[in-house]
């Protein structure tokens, strides 16, 4: 009994985050008529949860049995998921009241789905990655399919879930091969086994379908192809939370998994990863440069940017994986601000969702065209931004590893991403406004963004602040 | 006794005819019957591991499989169901509002 309860405190940002949604499901389903209350109590439940990952940061180690890590890597993880769910909710309300959905079930919700990623991301035991992999991916499909009377938003539903469920598929049959060829589950086991299980056939085709089964939740190629159909079609507030936390997520259980845990470096795993990694980038920046609709443009732009990272799944070892650490950070930040103002400009009945409407938006909102060019302008790499660290911070770690014919793929690939990226400035700032109707700029929004911005100028101007605190985990 | 290789080889084979429903179905609704007997062929495999190890961890898997599986079918249902109220059918050819 006492074993448990120092385990529940010592994954206190979980715990709290479970006991705040399931409060809140029960209140809702008392008072239906009481958002305001359930908006604040959930901001108030995630402040609750970023201040417990503070807490207990020096804490190290793991608890439940190996099964999850707790403090540091876990405390991080758990405050930047804690961070997004706190942006998306502060971008989801005000979009939601205007393009209707606002069911107070939202909030719990998305609370729910933060719990999956912290699960997911901290997990050393295959049966955690499993639960919260589900945890996450569950929630994410009835987020998807929120507005559902919206018909886009339906297929979108349809597609992430039968897609998602036979990737979990995929992912399950890897977690039994693995278990049958090393007798456990537990990631520490495993790793303590390695010698043995390197040239295990069983062994190595688990791993193959685990790999496959995550990245089709970082949307790499060739297993994005849901993703510009359900980036588009869910509501924007959606897609925000589903690209940066669910991507985040993914890549820090597959860091974990595959270059802390495996020490896969250097086998023929990475050959696979590599390949990945370079269609990935070419064909998601490609790609992107020929969309009209900008969500589906980021969309592309998340294929190209899951690239980029798997670079650092290559590079492996520490500087590697903190490279993947500070990229998650820097594009969680940089992707939510451009759902963010997407969420914003959008109209109701999905209107003004084509880049083109983006036309003279700095003459009709100076301060969301300004915001909107510095996320763009991180997204594509240029500095003092955050994107250009993360994308350096990368390239760094591939060349230091003897890839560096993959980060000369990368920074080609990012070049290509340039163009469609500065697009949407040069609209913005030297074409006439399409239209002459109001864009209303809500408060809540405005703050999410504004914080956002300010994150990627911060760790785009004091880089080492993160990096160096990534580089002492492991 | 049988050889674990029987009962590796049937789930496999389960697996695989999973995989092949999935891929060939137009239909939403035999598509994730597909998916669940995907799930179910991995339940196979991990409970015939766990009897040829002598260690619980395969069948303690089982049992979260069946109850995440439970959630799935309860969420992928209420979708199909939501999509059928605008679309009116559930054949994945017509659906096709979202294309690039």
């Amino acid at each position: 009994m006492n074993t448990v309860l120092s385990d529940l405190s010592a994954t206190a940002p979980i715990t709290a985050t479970v006991i705040v949604a399931l409060l809140l499901v029960v209140v809702h389903s008392f008072t239906r008529e009481f958002k305001t209350g359930l908006y604040w109590m959930t901001l108030g439940g995630i402040f609750i949860g970023i201040y417990l990952g503070v807490v207990t940061f020096h804490h190290t180690g793991y608890a439940f049995n190996n099964m999850l890590m707790i403090g540091g890597f876990a405390s991080l993880m758990d405050i930047f998921f804690l961070s997004a769910a706190a942006f998306t909710i502060l971008l989801s309300r005000p979009y939601l009241e205007r393009t209707g959905g606002h069911y107070g079930e939202y909030y719990p919700m998305i609370l729910f789905a933060t719990i999956g990623m912290m699960t997911l991301a901290t997990a050393t035991d295959l049966i955690m990655t499993f639960i919260g992999l589900e945890v996450m991916s569950v929630t994410l499909y009835v987020l998807a399919g929120w507005t559902r009377k919206v018909k886009e938003s339906n297929e979108a539903a349809l597609k992430y879930f039968l897609l998602g469920a036979f990737a979990t598929g995929f992912l399950l049959y890897g977690i039994a091969l693995i278990y049958g060829a090393s007798g456990t589950t537990n990631l520490v086991g495993i790793s303590e086994n390695m010698e043995a299980l390197k040239g295990n056939l069983i062994f190595i085709a688990g791993c193959g379908l685990l790999l496959i089964g995550l990245a089709f939740k970082v949307a790499a190629v060739p297993f994005h192809l849901w993703v510009p159909d359900v980036y588009d079609g869910s509501p924007t507030s959606v897609s925000a939370f589903m690209s940066t936390g669910a991507k985040g997520a993914a890549f820090a259980a597959l860091a974990l998994i595959f270059s802390v845990k495996f020490e896969f470096t250097n086998s023929q795993v990475n050959t696979v990863i590599a390949l990945l990694a370079v269609i990935s980038m070419v064909l998601g920046n490609v790609v992107a440069i020929a969309q009209t609709s900008i969500k589906r443009m980021l969309a592309y732009s998340s294929i190209a940017h899951a690239g980029y990272m798997l670079i650092g799944m290559v590079a492996g070892t520490e500087i590697g994986v903190s490279a993947i650490l500070f990229y998650i950070v820097a594009y969680m930040l940089t992707n939510l601000g451009a759902f963010g103002v997407v969420s914003i400009f959008e109209k109701e009945n999905r209107k003004n969702l084509d880049i083109e409407d983006y036309a003279g938006l700095a003459r009709r909102r100076p301060v969301l065209a300004a915001l909107m060019a510095v996320f763009m302008f991180s997204l594509a790499g240029i500095p003092p931004l955050a994107g250009f660290f993360g994308k350096y911070y990368l390239f760094l770690a591939a060349v230091e590893s003897g890839y560096t014919w993959l980060a000369i793929v990368g920074v080609a690939a990012s070049l290509v991403s340039v163009y469609y990226y500065l697009r949407v400035v040069v609209l913005m700032y030297f074409h006439d406004q399409s239209s002459e109707e109001p864009v209303l700029l809500p408060a809540s929004g405005m703050v999410s963004l504004g914080l956002s911005a300010a994150g990627i100028f911060l760790f785009g101007i004091l880089p080492s602040l993160l990096i160096n605190t990534f580089r002492g985990l492991f | 006794m049988l050889s674990i290789n029987y009962y590796l080889i049937l789930s496999a084979v389960l697996f695989t005819i999973g995989v092949v429903g999935v891929l060939t179905r137009r239909n939403a609704i035999l598509i994730f019957m597909c998916i669940e007997l995907m799930l179910n062929s991995v339940n196979l495999t991990l409970v015939a591991f766990s009897a040829y190890l002598g260690n619980v961890e395969g069948q303690v898997l089982v049992f979260f499989v069946m109850a995440v599986a439970a959630a799935e079918a309860a969420v992928g249902l209420a979708i199909v169901l939501a999509l059928f109220r605008n679309h009116v059918t559930v054949n994945l050819d017509e659906i096709n509002i979202l294309k690039w």
